[in-house]
C-alpha cells in the first residue's frame, strides 16, 4: 500500500521512486524520485529534451521504467496497466484527436472507449461543452479548429470518466493567450474538486502559476516544490536598470561581464540584471550611475531562479558581432509592406498588413499560430507573392526584383529546416554556395562561422543529431553566410531552454549594434521584450504596432498593476473582440 | 487476460469512428472504388497476353506444289502475319532488327520428307529467343498450323495421331478473361495490407494512437476495430469489381456469388493479417507503404499466378509461392470465374488462406502492445 507521509496530508495521488528510464545507449530519465499531491496543480518544468514526455509517458502507462517504480492512484502502472487506464486521463502532446471527425465525434468516441454509461451521456456532454465553451462547434471537424480549440476538445476527451489524475503534455504549446486563460481556469476547477493535475511545460511563466512544480533538467530534477519558495531564494537579487541613456544592448552587455551578475535581459527599454548569490550591488550601481539608468529591486521572477539554478548566463559577448562588419547603410528604412494582404482560397491569412522597419532595429511580429505571422514573413522574404499590397527591402520591391533582393536578407526558418541527409560542415557549404561565395571566400567564411559557434567538434555530424541549441547555431550561421543587412528569423526560439535563448540573442543584439535589422516572430510573449518594437497580429491583422513598454502600458490602463506581454495581448485581443460582433470569431483555424 | 477482452459498445465506438474517417478521407476512396475501376479498364484494355497476327516470315526453298501449299497454310493463319522469301538470308537482318519474331524455312527436301513418313521434321523453326514467350509461341503455332496441313492433307503420317487442340474454359484463349479476375486479388491486396497498415501508421504518426491507447481499450479491440471495417471495404470493391468485369467485360461467371464471397472473405484473413503485422512494426506511412509493397502487392502481382504460370517457375519460387495467400485466391478466382464452383479445389485452398490468415493474425496479437516503447 502507499506508505502514508504524515496523517495531516492525503496520501500522494503519484508516487515516483529512482526510476530510470533507457532508450538504447541514451539515459532519458537519470533516476527521478518525486510525488505528486491530489487537489493540486503540478507542474513538470524543464527545457526541451529533459525528460518530461517521457516522464509523462510512464505516468501514463505507455512505457515500463528501466529501473525504479512508480505508483499512481495506488496501481503499478506496469503490472495494472488497465487500471492505469481507468484511472488516469492523459493529454499527449499532438492532441491525440481525430482531426477528420467532429468535435462530437472525438467526444463519443472517448467516451465509450472510456467506459461512460449511456446514462450519463448527456449530463457529461453538457457539462464538458459547458466547461470547454465548445457548444457550438459539436459539428465542426476537429482538424478546423484553432489551436486553443483543440487542446479543449482534447482536454475535455481525456476528462470523460473523470479520472483521479489528469496529465496533460505541454497543453500551453501552439494556444493563444486567451485560450491558455481558459485552460488555466479549466484546470483550476478540476483541482478544485480534488483531481491531481500535472501539466508539463517548457515555458516559465506557465510554470510559475503552478502549486507545485518538479523542474527537470537532462533526466534530473533539479528541484520539487513551491515555484515561489525557489523564487524567493533569489529575494534582493534582481535589479531593473530603467531606462538607461545609453543604448540598451550595450548596458547589457556590460552588465553580463560583470562577475556579480548571474542573469541579465532586455526588457521592454529596460535592463533586468540578477546578481549572482552572496554578491553586492555595487558594481551594478556604478554601471547604472554610467549609463544613466535608475536602478530599481524588483521581485524575482522563476526565470530568474531557474537560470540561476542551472548556473546562470552564459555570457554576453557575440564573437560573431566583433566579426560581422558594419551592415551597409541604404537608408533609414530597411524593410517596408503597405497593405500586404494574402489569400488562400477564402481564408485570408493575412488582411492589409503594413509597417516600416528601421535599420538596426529589432522588430517583433507577435501572435498565437495561425495568426499571420510566417505568412506576413514569407512575403517580406519573397517566399511567397502577396495577393495585393507591396513590399520592400533595402530599396528593392519583392515583386520585381525578387533575387537582389533575397541576396540582402538571410533568412532562418522555423524548426531551423537543415539538410538532415548532409553533415553539418555540408550544410554550411551548400549555404556559402547558394549565396554565390566563391572559393577563397567561402573557405574563409565557413571557418569563420565555425570558430565563432564552436561546430568545430560537430563538422561531421548530422544535424538530426546536435543538441537542439547546435542545430540553432548552425542555422543562425547558414542564414548569415553572406553578412545580410536584414535577417529574419522565424519562431528562432522556440522549444530552446532559457539559457540557449540567451546565448542566442547575445548574439542578435551584437549583430543590431552592428547595424542589422533583425525581423523576428514569436508566439513566446515574453520574448516580445526583446524587441524595440513590437507588431501584435491576430486573426490574420496587425491589432497594435508600439515599444514592448508601451503596449504593456495599455494592460495597467485596463487596471492591471504590472502587465506582461502576455497581458497586454490579452487585453488588446479583448478589445478587438469587443469592437466585433460576437459570432465565428473562435473559428479561425 | 484483460487484454483480449472485448467490450461490444467499445468496438462498436471503434468501428463507427474507423468507417466515418473511411468515407471522410479521400485516399481510401480512391483505393477502394476508384483503383478497381482503373484496374479492371486496365486490365481489359491495355494488358495482353493474347498473340495475334504475330510477324513470322516463311521461307519457301522449293516451288513444289507441296511446298506451295504449305506456304499458303500459313500465309492463311490468323495468329502470324507472313512476310514470304525465298532465302533465309533475305530475312535474318528483320529477325535481328526486331521486325520479325521468327521465320520458317520450308525445306527444298519437302517431298522427299514427306514421302519419308515423319521420321524426319519437315520444317525449321527459327525463333528470336530474346521474348521467350513469343519465341515459344511462335515454336508451337508453327506446328500446329503444319500437323492441321498434314491432317488435311489427308496424309497424316501413319501411326500418327491428328490432334486438334480444344480449349476449355476459355475458348477464345483470351487473355482479359483470366486476368480479370486475378486483378480482384491485387486490388484486395492493395486494400487488405496496404491500406490498412498505412491507417495503422497513420494513426501513430498523428498522435492518435497514443492517445487511444491511454484509454482502457484493449488491444484485441484495436485489431479487431481496425479489420471489420476494411474487411466490408474490401468486400465492396470486389463487388464492383466483379460487375464490372462480368457486365462491361464479358467475363463469365460460371460459379455462384456465394461461393466468391466465400473465397474473398477467406482471402482477407491473411491479407488483413498482414496489414497488421506490418503495421506492429512500421509506425510511419511511407515505410509502412513500402513493405506492404514489397511483401504484399509485388509477390501477389509476380508470384501468385496472375499474370506468371506458377507451373512455369524454378522449383525454389514455385515452393515460395506456396506461402502466399494470393496464389490459391487466384487460382479459385479463376476458376470461379471461367468453370464454376469447384469445391474439391476451393476448400483446401480456403483451408490453406485461413491458415496463414491465422498466423499472421496470432504474429499481430502478438507484437501490437498498449505501449510506446520501442
Amino acid at each position: 500500500m502507499t506508505p502514508a507521509g504524515d496523517l495531516a496530508s492525503p496520501p500522494p495521488a503519484v508516487e515516483i521512486l529512482g526510476v530510470r528510464k533507457r532508450f538504447g545507449a541514451t539515459e532519458a530519465l537519470r533516476g527521478i524520485s518525486a510525488s505528486i499531491l491530489p487537489g493540486r496543480l503540478t507542474g513538470l518544468v524543464g527545457p526541451d529534451g529533459a525528460g518530461k514526455t517521457t516522464l509523462m509517458r510512464l505516468l501514463a502507462g505507455l512505457m515500463d521504467p528501466s529501473e525504479g517504480s512508480i505508483r499512481v492512484a495506488g496501481c503499478d502502472p506496469v503490472r495494472e496497466r488497465e487500471r492505469i487506464h481507468t484511472l488516469t486521463g492523459y493529454m499527449p502532446q499532438r492532441f491525440g484527436l481525430y482531426e477528420d471527425l467532429t468535435v462530437a465525434d472525438n467526444l463519443h468516441l472517448f467516451a465509450e472507449l472510456r467506459g461512460l454509461r449511456s446514462g450519463d451521456y448527456q449530463a457529461v456532454f453538457q457539462r464538458l461543452l459547458a466547461f470547454t465553451r465548445l457548444g457550438p462547434f459539436t459539428e465542426r471537424l476537429a482538424g478546423r479548429l484553432s489551436g486553443g480549440m483543440k487542446q479543449k476538445l482534447g482536454l475535455a476527451c481525456a476528462l470523460m470518466a473523470r479520472p483521479q489524475v489528469l496529465l496533460l503534455d505541454e497543453p500551453g504549446v501552439g494556444v493563444d493567450p486567451v485560450s491558455r486563460q481558459d485552460l488555466w481556469r479549466m484546470v483550476h476547477e478540476l483541482t478544485g474538486e480534488g483531481m491531481a493535475v500535472v501539466w508539463s511545460t517548457a515555458y516559465l511563466d506557465e510554470a510559475e502559476r503552478c502549486a507545485s512544480v518538479i523542474l527537470l533538467n537532462e533526466g534530473r530534477v533539479e528541484y520539487d516544490g513551491p515555484p515561489r519558495d525557489l523564487t524567493r531564494k533569489l529575494q534582493g537579487r534582481s535589479y531593473l536598470l530603467r531606462h538607461p541613456a545609453e543604448d540598451r544592448r550595450a548596458v547589457l552587455s556590460r552588465a553580463l561581464e560583470l562577475d556579480s551578475v548571474c542573469d541579465g535581459v532586455i526588457q521592454g527599454s529596460s535592463v533586468r540584471i540578477v546578481l549572482r548569490g552572496e554578491s553586492l550591488p555595487q558594481a551594478v550601481e556604478a554601471l547604472a550611475a554610467a549609463a544613466g539608468a535608475s536602478l530599481e529591486p524588483v521581485a524575482p521572477r522563476f526565470e530568474d531562479a531557474f537560470v540561476d539554478l542551472l548556473g546562470g548566463h552564459p555570457g554576453g559577448g557575440s564573437a560573431l558581432a566583433r566579426r560581422m562588419p558594419e551592415a551597409e547603410d541604404l537608408g533609414a528604412v530597411t524593410v517596408s509592406c503597405r497593405d500586404l494582404t494574402r489569400r488562400f482560397g477564402t481564408f485570408t491569412a493575412t488582411d492589409q498588413v503594413s509597417f516600416q522597419v528601421r535599420r538596426g532595429e529589432i522588430f517583433g511580429l507577435l501572435g498565437p499560430n495561425g495568426a499571420g505571422k510566417s505568412t506576413t514573413f514569407k512575403m517580406l522574404c519573397g517566399l511567397l507573392k502577396p495577393t495585393s499590397g507591396r513590399a520592400q527591402v533595402m530599396g528593392l520591391d519583392l515583386r520585381t526584383a525578387t533575387s537582389e533582393a533575397k541576396g540582402r536578407l538571410g533568412y532562418m526558418a522555423q524548426k531551423f529546416s537543415l539538410y538532415g541527409l548532409l553533415s553539418v560542415r555540408q550544410n554550411l557549404e551548400f549555404s556559402a554556395g547558394v549565396y554565390g561565395l566563391a572559393n577563397s571566400a567561402r573557405r574563409e567564411r565557413i571557418e569563420e562561422m565555425v570558430e565563432t559557434f564552436h561546430l568545430g567538434p560537430h563538422l561531421d555530424a548530422a544535424p538530426g543529431d546536435l543538441p537542439l541549441g547546435f542545430k540553432q547555431r548552425l542555422a543562425l550561421a547558414c542564414a548569415l553566410m553572406h553578412r545580410p543587412p536584414v535577417l529574419f528569423l522565424d519562431e528562432p526560439t522556440s522549444g530552446v531552454d532559457p539559457l540557449t535563448r540567451r546565448e542566442f540573442w547575445s548574439h542578435i543584439n551584437g549583430l543590431v549594434r552592428k547595424g542589422v535589422t533583425v525581423l523576428v516572430t514569436t508566439h513566446f510573449m515574453e520574448e516580445a521584450e526583446y524587441c524595440d518594437r513590437v507588431a501584435l497580429m491576430f486573426q490574420a491583422r496587425v491589432i497594435a504596432l508600439d515599444t514592448p513598454d508601451a503596449l504593456k502600458r495599455t494592460a495597467a490602463a485596463g487596471g492591471l498593476a504590472e502587465p506582461t506581454m502576455e497581458d497586454a495581448f490579452i487585453h488588446l485581443v479583448e478589445q478587438v473582440d469587443a469592437g466585433l460582433e460576437a459570432g465565428g470569431k473562435e473559428g479561425r483555424p | 487476460m484483460t487484454s483480449t477482452r472485448l467490450d461490444p459498445r467499445r468496438l462498436a465506438a471503434l468501428i463507427h469512428k474507423e468507417s466515418r474517417q473511411m468515407w471522410r478521407d479521400p485516399a481510401t476512396i480512391l483505393m477502394a472504388f476508384v483503383l478497381p475501376v482503373v484496374m479492371v479498364l486496365l486490365y481489359a484494355y491495355a494488358v495482353s497476353l493474347d498473340l495475334n497476327q504475330v510477324p513470322v516470315g516463311v521461307v519457301q526453298e522449293c516451288d513444289s506444289p507441296s511446298a506451295q501449299s504449305l506456304g499458303a497454310a500459313f500465309a492463311g493463319s490468323r495468329f502470324f502475319k507472313v512476310t514470304p522469301a525465298r532465302d533465309r538470308r533475305e530475312l535474318e537482318e528483320d529477325l535481328i532488327g526486331g521486325r520479325l519474331r521468327g521465320f520458317v524455312v520450308i525445306p527444298q527436301d519437302l517431298d522427299r520428307r514427306l514421302a519419308a513418313g515423319g521420321t524426319q521434321p519437315l520444317v525449321q523453326v527459327i525463333t528470336d529467343g530474346s521474348q521467350p514467350n513469343t519465341a515459344s509461341f511462335v515454336e508451337n503455332y508453327a506446328r500446329s498450323v503444319v500437323g492441321l496441313w498434314q491432317a488435311q492433307r489427308g496424309a497424316a503420317p501413319t501411326g500418327g495421331i491428328a490432334l486438334e487442340p480444344r480449349f476449355w474454359y476459355n475458348p477464345e484463349v483470351e487473355s482479359r478473361r483470366f486476368l480479370l479476375p486475378g486483378a480482384i486479388a491485387i486490388i484486395m491486396t492493395m486494400i487488405g495490407t496496404l491500406l490498412t497498415a498505412m491507417v495503422v501508421a497513420r494513426e501513430w504518426e498523428r498522435g492518435t494512437m497514443e492517445a487511444m491507447i491511454s484509454t482502457p481499450v484493449s488491444v484485441m479491440e484495436i485489431l479487431i476495430g481496425k479489420l471489420l471495417p476494411y474487411f466490408g471495404l474490401a468486400l465492396a470493391a470486389t463487388a464492383i469489381c466483379t460487375l464490372l468485369s462480368t457486365l462491361a467485360f464479358g467475363v463469365p461467371m460460371r460459379g455462384s456469388w456465394a461461393a466468391l464471397l466465400m473465397l474473398s472473405s477467406a482471402f482477407l484473413v491473411p491479407a488483413l493479417g498482414q496489414g497488421l503485422v506490418i503495421s506492429s512494426a512500421a509506425k510511419n506511412q511511407f515505410v509502412a507503404a513500402q513493405l506492404a509493397l514489397f511483401s504484399g502487392f509485388l509477390p501477389a502481382f509476380l508470384l501468385s499466378g496472375f499474370i506468371f504460370e506458377i507451373s512455369s517457375m524454378p522449383l525454389p519460387i514455385r515452393l515460395l509461392t506456396y506461402l502466399l495467400p494470393a496464389r490459391y485466391f487466384v487460382a479459385c478466382l479463376q476458376t470461379v470465374f471461367l468453370a464454376g464452383d469447384v469445391w474439391s479445389l476451393f476448400i483446401p485452398d480456403t483451408l490453406a488462406m485461413l491458415a496463414i490468415g491465422c498466423v499472421f493474425l496470432l504474429v499481430a496479437r502478438a507484437k501490437t502492445r498498449k505501449s510506446l516503447d520501442p
